[in-house]
């Protein structure tokens, strides 16, 4: 148990700097801008309360807000992307057998379930997000190719980040 | 009552949800009115002090760009010194000025943080109310108006991009004196601009430099930048013309905060006008 805190603590501050002081500064075209930073709601573990996860991502939404000076406009997307989560989880995952599957890694879930999953809340995440920030019903094809070409960029970043961590379990 | 709680906690993740987004909006739409939620942006001392530990890690990076802007700067600035001009006669007079009196005051300060690729780009500088600073101030570089001062610390001040849809400058083509105004584009491409509410019966041509008009914060002549490209596509009445902006964003590191002497009594007259 105080493992997995551990984990996710470091996770969080990891994630924090690469999104703030490395990905802040990469946009390809003016399109694509990756927001890889969702991988730590993407990561935490199953049995997680419901109020501790939304609490969660809005911290982390906050602190991404402070470093991009928009208050609320993270905030509001992780939330959003939080109550994805649930749904997604609750249609895919049994409830049975949570011990076996403490955290929705690549290598639990398997290559297939982990892509659906990141391409989906990715896409959900971006989706609100660009749409919030640009706030424009005129601009809206420009946005819905920023939030395609967003979308594959964060989730191959976020397919890498599996690999690079991959641990093969038996379900 | 006891099946109103059973339902709310069977679906709590929905109203959870509720709770949380409306908490998140609220804090964005406040922030978007009123501008009042100051502590959550990279004024904030701690964030500052992040931001400025990381700049001083980059900062031997860029040292050659550094070094060319102020290399061109100086140049710029010998240009005008007395001694590099030729006096033609030889009766020296000493003239005691008393007719020109300062109006602007520049206050240097560097770039601390920088965004130019998302839809409202800001800028940190490390300056703030201790050295003089205010909201509404304008900022510009060597090579241009870079944007508005929105929020002070004490040490720290935000900066309106030029880059951000609500930043609208008063602007004129430096050969006829014609005012408009200059918006950022809506493609996020940060280095062009639109110019916009120009008369259309005026003659422009490519290639134009266009400069603030004495209607703005800014010294009237500061440079924005040179047409590119006339469309003239009709938007309401005016004509819509491309600006190519003279200022690079993307590797600013020393800026000037203008101050006008002159605002306060400005805003004053204008206030009583409208009464």
């Amino acid at each position: 148990m105080s493992r997995t805190i551990l984990f996710n603590v470091l996770r969080f501050i990891v994630v924090v700097f690469i999104q703030v002081f490395l990905l802040k500064n990469i946009s390809l075209y003016h399109i694509v801008t990756p927001y890889f930073y969702i991988l730590f709601i993407l990561l935490l573990p199953f049995d997680i309360p419901n109020f501790l996860l939304y609490v969660l991502a809005f911290a982390l939404g906050i602190t991404i807000d402070a470093f991009y000076d928009t208050p609320g406009l993270h905030a509001a997307s992780c939330v959003f992307l939080a109550y994805v989560r649930i749904v997604f989880i609750s249609i895919t995952v049994q409830k049975e057998g949570f011990d076996n599957e403490p955290e929705p890694t690549l290598g639990i879930m398997g290559f297939r379930w982990f892509f659906l999953y990141a391409l989906i809340l990715t896409f959900l995440h971006h989706f609100f997000l660009l749409n919030l920030e640009s706030f424009h019903l005129s601009e809206i094809l420009f946005t819905l190719t920023r939030v395609f070409f967003s979308t594959l960029f964060t989730v191959l970043l976020l397919l890498i980040s599996g690999l690079m961590f991959f641990k093969k379990k038996v379900r | 009552m006891r099946n109103l709680l059973i339902f709310i906690s069977k679906y709590n993740a929905f109203f959870l949800f509720i709770i949380f987004e409306v908490t998140a909006l609220v804090v964005f739409v406040n922030y978007n009115n009123f501008q009042k939620a100051t502590f959550i942006s990279s004024s904030n001392e701690a964030i500052g002090n992040v931001y400025s530990k990381v700049d001083q890690l980059t900062d031997y990076l860029k040292l050659g760009i550094i070094n060319d802007s102020l290399a061109r700067e100086n140049a710029n600035l010998r240009n005008q010194l007395k001694s590099s001009f030729y006096v033609d006669s030889s009766v020296v007079k000493t003239v005691n000025d008393t007719i020109n009196k300062q109006q602007y005051t520049y206050i240097s300060a560097r770039v601390i943080n920088n965004s130019f690729n998302r839809r409202n780009n800001y800028l940190t500088i490390n300056r703030g109310s201790n050295a003089g600073i205010t909201k509404g101030m304008g900022v510009i570089s060597s090579s241009g108006v870079v944007g508005i001062v929105t929020f002070t610390g004490p040490n720290l001040a935000t900066v309106q991009s030029l880059l951000h849809e609500n930043t609208r400058i008063s602007a004129m083509l430096a050969d006829s004196n014609n005012v408009g105004s200059l918006i950022w584009d809506n493609n996020l491409d940060p280095t062009k601009g639109m110019l916009i509410n120009f008369m259309k019966q005026v003659k422009i041509n490519v290639g134009t430099p266009v400069v603030t008009s004495g209607f703005s914060l800014f010294p009237e002549g500061t440079m924005l930048g040179h047409i590119s490209k006339l469309d003239a596509k009709d938007s309401n009445n005016g004509t819509q013309i491309e600006v190519n902006l003279s200022v690079n964003f993307s590797n600013l590191q020393y800026v000037y905060v203008v101050t006008n002497k002159l605002a306060q009594e400005q805003e004053r007259l204008e206030a009583q006008e409208k009464q």
